[in-house]
């Protein structure tokens, strides 16, 4: 009995299980798995009020309006040129518009820039003026409105892409940071956001 | 000789569950690490647009989200099918969104405020006409860094 009593007694251990099991219940139940993806934007500032608002004149041949309607149709072109397109040519007309591959007269003007590269070396690359302006009206669903910004925004990452692939060889996501940036400067994200257009009746 | 002879009497020794508690650990440590607290409760049900060219959102707690939609299923009874604005816990209007943004800023550190981005979290059936008020409440609010929910695709 004496020696019972020093022994100190084993805790058991078969309900450690269940703890461990009302712990991970609780964790499962009370958070949430999913990453938030979406399409990243800045939105320009709003001008003071008491400055008086001046036109930015852009050149025409430097514009490319997108126009998505109540029911989803997309209408695209520079000023005075649009037309109906679908979807899926979107992205090309939108990289033709900005790459302006064949220099022509109407297609947006290019800018020689001259970029600091990340081994020390200078790089000048004509960075394209073109704009695009991105207009829905009121009504128009929230589903086609992204579905073309995604198509804008996949029309850059490609320009971006053969850009890269043509200076550093290999795609945008597989360099590095200096490299990207300096990328992305020469091939800026120019979409503008027009207040909706008030359709009269 | 090496050939084992059948005892139909004998019972199967039990399986030892010693080990038990620590595969349960280790899926509840995999659970506490790659999950994040829920932290508000949806009033409005959306099923968010789909998009190729989607980016991660970086850093969790320089997010605020605004939710636009129709109301759930047990509060339409109460607030109808139009789409509504949900700031916080609550339904709110555009008006709200300005005193919002504040509320969010002061949240933030000084250093932070300037990368705040607000995540709008949009059913892919709402007009623009809604979500063109509040982005232009947003750009007086001057909270310019917005992302567009939108769940990864892998093409149309």
């Amino acid at each position: 009995m004496a020696t019972d009593k020093r022994k100190v007694q084993e805790i058991n251990a078969g309900s450690m299980a269940d703890i461990a099991f009302l712990l991970l219940i609780f964790f499962l139940v009370a958070t949430t798995m999913n990453t938030d993806t979406g399409l990243a934007r800045m939105l320009p500032p709003i001008p003071p009020e008491d400055q008086k608002q001046e036109e930015i004149k852009v050149k025409e041949r430097n514009l490319f309006l997108v126009l998505i309607n109540g029911s989803g149709q997309i209408m695209a072109g520079q000023p005075g040129k649009q037309e109906f397109i679908e979807l899926r040519d979107l992205k090309d007309k939108t990289k033709e518009f900005v790459l302006n591959p064949l220099d022509d007269a109407d297609l947006p003007e290019k800018e020689e820039k001259e970029f600091d590269l990340p081994d020390g070396s200078k790089w000048v690359y004509p960075v394209s003026s073109g704009v695009v302006s991105l207009q829905t009206t009121r009504d128009t669903g929230y589903q086609p409105y992204i579905m073309v910004q995604n198509e804008l925004a996949r029309a850059f990452s490609e320009i971006r892409d053969e850009v890269a692939m043509r200076k550093f060889g290999d795609k945008l996501a597989s360099l590095t940071e200096e490299q990207r940036n300096v990328i992305t400067k020469a091939v800026p994200l120019k979409i503008s956001e027009a207040e909706p257009r008030t359709i009269k009746k | 000789m090496a050939v084992m002879k059948k005892k139909g009497n004998k019972s199967l020794p039990p399986i030892s569950t010693a080990s038990l508690p620590d595969v349960i650990f280790m899926i509840l440590f995999f659970f506490m690490v790659s999950t994040t607290m829920r932290d508000q409760e949806l009033l409005v049900r959306y099923k968010l647009p789909e998009a190729t060219e989607v980016q991660k959102l970086e850093k969790k707690s320089l997010v605020s989200y605004i939710h636009i939609g129709q109301p759930s299923l047990a509060m339409q009874a109460k607030f109808g099918t139009a789409p509504r604005i949900q700031l916080n816990d609550s339904y709110k209007t555009t008006k709200d969104i300005l005193d919002f943004v504040a509320a969010e800023r002061d949240k933030l550190s000084e250093a932070d405020r300037a990368s705040m981005t607000i995540c709008l979290k949009a059913d892919g059936t709402t007009k623009m006409g809604i979500v063109t008020d509040v982005k232009q409440e947003l750009r007086r609010a001057n909270a310019l860094k917005i992302s567009y929910a939108a769940s990864k695709s892998l093409g149309y």
